[in-house]
């Protein structure tokens, strides 16, 4: 890819757990590479603890990363760099009641990262700006909005604003760590419609953390299915959706439940147990939930199998 | 329908608010069936998880019972004395918790939890707990030796289950859950509700089920129950509100899913927000968001009418209907 503004090569992660006799390592992400190009939405899908938000995370420079390196924006990502540039990968997060300062009004935190972000916006202009950021969100009538205090906005208003903030720095990617999944049904679709009109109106590139593959297909050009760490599988959304080819990823869409179509057979076989990353084995982390597992799947890593040139698998059982 | 196992009849929860009481719950009227599986689903706020915890009698303070009868086998629990009710829960009625790793006592093993359940309400000897123990477990895919660990040993889905099992202990005849499968990951929550549903058919127990996540139960239950802002919106068979939703709130809300397989297509939700509890709109409360309100919607407050088996509280349903007939 030409344009991809974030580049994340043999990306790891890991975390000591354990006490003095039980010590281990929990591998959170392990040897994750993938990009983004501008102006696309990445759906980044995985069940909890598959390391979708240490992910997040690690590139937001919440985390250091053990190993591996990530390029943004044609810049080398070191620890310092990452702080330096924290206001071009903002995050928004999951919890919209616990992102907010409750004793400021809405306005505060986003004239404040104005001033900090945008220098060439003068004092005087703040105001005006921060009205049409709210208002690029949904957030009617600006001037109003910035005025209230957080309670006396509704979780999904709060998330807007999440977003609001996020764009305050004009960046070039986003990462959006499941920013719907607390909200209500009814509401959960209009702030996937504001990031899909961030990317068409504002040109930002999203990256998107979620469980739901549902509303991953929703709203994003490119999905990347996560399992125990590791990328099972990755490609446009049409390509994943409409031809899943890892185990993993047709588990995950025979489980979801879709009210509009006739329920899937269930084998009943499977209980979802997750998969074990601490000081995990060698070999393919779904083995030993996959029906199609081989004896060569718990020796070595199955590596990334080309299905078409944006579409791939780690598995051992895919055919290119 | 056979007999009814619980009659719910007008019943009315507040919550005290230093504004005054909020309705939580207004005047929700349901039979449920001996092993039917009732689903009810709402946003968060409309009032599902209160009702359920109004229809066991597990209200405190600051919500209170403001009014109805909750019949069950034909006994009034509204009017029971806590020594009384004490005799029905887990026997007859028993409930299962969103949120298992709070629910389970997380300083004593699953064995020691049962085993307090069995000796509170039941005058069994050590080895007969000890095989019901053993027995409910094996019921729900989780070995004996769990019985001897600590819910934190235990995965998100195990715990879920070991909850369900213990609620299955003595054989009631309603387990009422609210949301047992929101913290569960796809996969484990479909082999969860596989699991509900095949005890279900073996023990004959009905189950009242609220969740948020409509698509959960569209698979598994009888009927299903559409609640906003403390009411019944709209009651039916559960592929009948699926297919024909025909409150305009069910209808927003089948609008608000993303489908996985099916056409991709851009959806709006529903704007606007669920109205004060504490001051609430005259006329009907979904109004102010409704793309159809009419002067009637926004000053008379609807009543759930029955069409057939099909319940819908509109005044633009039953005008349509009544032109229909």
């Amino acid at each position: 890819m030409p344009d991809a503004i974030l580049r994340v090569q043999d990306l790891t992660r890991l975390f000591r757990v354990g006490g003095f006799r039980t010590r281990g390592q929990l591998h959170a992400i392990d040897e994750v590479s993938f990009e983004v190009a501008s102006g696309e939405i990445v759906a980044l899908v995985g069940e909890s603890g598959s390391g979708k938000s240490t992910i997040a995370r690690v590139l937001a420079g919440l985390y250091p990363a053990t190993s591996g390196s990530f390029v943004f924006e044609g810049k080398a990502m070191g620890r310092r760099e990452v702080r330096a540039s924290r206001g071009d990968m903002p995050m928004v997060f999951q919890d919209p009641f616990g992102s907010i300062n409750p004793v400021l009004r809405v306005g505060h935190a986003l004239l404040r990262s104005l001033k900090l972000h945008r220098p060439d916006i003068k004092r005087a202009d703040r105001f005006a700006e921060a009205v049409a950021l709210v208002e690029k969100v949904g957030l009617t009538p600006g001037e109003e909005v910035l005025r209230r205090y957080p309670h006396e906005l509704s979780g999904g208003q709060r998330q807007r604003l999440g977003f609001a903030q996020a764009l305050a720095s004009r960046p070039s990617l986003i990462l959006a760590d499941e920013p719907v999944s607390m909200l209500d049904v009814s509401i959960r679709i209009g702030l996937l419609n504001v990031m899909k009109e961030l990317r068409d109106n504002e040109g930002v590139s999203i990256l998107y953390i979620t469980h739901d593959l549902a509303s991953a297909r929703y709203v994003a050009d490119r999905m990347i299915v996560l399992y125990a760490g590791r990328i099972a599988e990755e490609g446009l959304t049409t390509e994943v959706i409409g031809s899943p080819q890892h185990p993993y990823t047709r588990l995950l869409m025979s489980s979801a439940p879709d009210p509009h179509l006739a329920p899937t057979a269930f084998e009943g076989d499977d209980l979802g147990e997750p998969p074990k990353v601490i000081n995990p084995g060698p070999g393919c982390r779904f083995a030993p939930r996959c029906p199609l597992a081989m004896d060569q799947c718990v020796v070595t890593t199955p590596p990334m199998v080309a299905l078409s040139a944006t579409h791939h698998a780690a598995c051992y059982a895919v055919k290119p | 329908m056979s007999e009814p196992i619980l009659q719910v009849r007008d019943l009315r929860v507040e919550y005290a608010t230093p504004a005054g009481p909020a309705q939580a719950v207004g005047g929700v009227s349901f039979d449920l069936a001996k092993g039917e599986f009732l689903a009810i689903v709402g946003e968060s706020g409309c009032g599902k998880s209160t009702l359920l915890f109004a229809v066991a009698q597990l209200l405190t303070y600051p919500g209170r019972l403001a009014g109805g009868e909750v019949l069950f086998d034909g006994v009034d629990f509204t009017t029971l004395k806590p020594e009384e009710l004490r005799l029905h829960r887990w026997r007859d009625i028993s409930v299962v918790m969103q949120s298992a790793m709070n629910a389970l006592n997380p300083t004593l093993t699953i064995g020691a939890q049962l085993t307090d359940a069995c000796k509170a309400h039941t005058e069994w000897s050590d080895e007969k707990i000890a095989q019901r123990s053993a027995e409910v477990l094996a019921m729900v895919a989780i070995d004996a030796v769990h019985l001897k660990s600590y819910p934190f040993q235990l995965s998100g889905g195990m715990r879920q289950r070991a909850m369900i099992a213990m609620a299955l202990l003595l054989e009631p005849k309603l387990v009422i859950m609210d949301e047992p499968t929101s913290a569960l990951d796809v996969v484990a929550q479909r082999s969860l509700m596989h699991q509900v549903e095949t005890l279900r058919h073996q023990l004959g127990f009905a189950v009242i089920f609220v969740t948020h996540d409509m698509s959960v139960v569209s698979h598994y239950s009888d009927r299903l129950a559409v609640m906003y802002a403390g009411e019944i919106v709209e009651l039916g068979p559960t592929r009948e509100v699926f297919d024909r939703p025909e409150h305009p709130y069910s209808q927003g809300l089948m609008e608000a899913f993303p489908s996985l397989l099916g056409e991709s297509k851009q959806l709006t939700g529903i704007a606007g927000n669920p109205p004060s509890l504490v001051d609430p709109p005259e006329g009907c409360l979904f109004a102010p968001r409704c793309a159809y309100a009419n002067d009637e919607c926004r000053s008379v407050r609807p009543e759930l009418i029955a069409y057939g088996n099909h319940q819908v509280r509109c005044h633009l349903v039953a005008r349509t209907r009544k032109n229909d007939a």
